[in-house]
């Protein structure tokens, strides 16, 4: 008879004690890993093999799939432009500022090639040397063709 | 007395921590849609100094691949396949590793061509890729070197 009254005492607890360290591993994975950028525009980039990192404060010129251009000198938020004429405009201010700034290209990659150029060209000729193509990896390593 | 001895055995010092694993699970999901794995790779140029003047690549001793259409590449007149472009761009670059490579893709061309272009010319470790825009290509056209 005693021996069941110790039984009875045993309550059915689920161990939680450790969850809250568990979670607390998770936000700080999170935490390191977010970057709040300043650029946001959702785009389905180009797959490439060659990829090198960009530099950190890039200008981001991002060119959605209906030819919007968005323009961030990388401080920021990004503001919608009018055209490759404003494009030119902020170009040539930040270029003033800070002659090897680099200009870091975020576009969709069905958007016509067209306005790539046209943004290309506004970099260009407003004095934009240095220019990134932004990409991701290729789900399948390409071999380089032939020899 | 005997009241007073159970009741202190009973009530241990506890901080209450129950709920520290639902604030630390608000938290993670927090981040995790806040959370932009931000593509911060890609392929990198620079541009050459934009003077009207200098030529900066001599556009008749290049290698000149256009990009009509998704996946139909001219190359110096030839239509060729991607696989192809790789071989021939290989064989040219053994005899000349200088030999300047020129882009030229069609307004209409979605951009991923282009992208799948460039990078191939880098995984082919070509030193001078050339990605014209409008303008110069405009100009080169004036001086009769384009058609």
């Amino acid at each position: 008879m005693r021996l069941r009254d110790q039984v009875r005492t045993i309550k059915p607890t689920v161990p939680t004690a450790s969850m809250a360290d568990i979670a607390f591993l998770l936000i700080i994975f999170f935490m390191l890993t977010t970057s709040f950028s300043p650029e946001r525009t959702s785009v389905k980039l180009p797959e490439s093999v060659m990829r090198t990192e960009v530099s950190k404060d890039a200008a981001i010129v991002a060119i959605a799939g209906n030819g919007t251009i968005m323009f961030t000198s990388g401080k920021e938020d990004a503001v919608a432009l009018s055209g490759p004429d404003d494009l030119g405009k902020r170009t040539k201010e930040l270029i003033t500022q800070v002659p090897d700034k680099e200009f870091v290209i975020k576009a969709d990659r069905d958007a016509r090639y067209e306005w790539i150029d046209q943004v290309l060209d506004a970099l260009r000729k407003n004095g934009a040397r240095r220019i990134g193509l932004l990409t991701r990896p290729e789900p399948i390593p390409q071999q380089a063709a032939g020899g | 007395m005997d009241l007073r001895n159970r009741r202190r055995f009973r009530r241990s010092a506890e901080v209450p921590t129950s709920s520290m694993a639902d604030i630390a699970f608000l938290l993670i999901v927090f981040f995790m849609l806040t959370a932009v794995f931000a593509s911060t790779q890609g392929l990198q140029f620079q541009f050459p100094s934009d003077n009207p003047n200098d030529l900066n690549v001599q556009p008749e001793e290049a290698i000149h691949i256009k990009i009509s259409g998704e996946g139909q590449y001219l190359v110096d007149k030839v239509p060729m396949t991607l696989g192809e472009l790789g071989g021939y761009i290989q064989g040219k670059m053994q005899q000349n590793p200088a030999k300047p490579v020129i882009v030229q893709t069609l307004p209409e061309v979605p951009y991923h061509s282009m992208v799948d272009v460039f990078d191939l010319l880098k995984q082919l470790k070509v030193r001078n890729i050339s990605i014209p825009t409008e303008t110069e290509i405009a100009r080169w056209k004036a001086l009769g070197y384009f058609e």
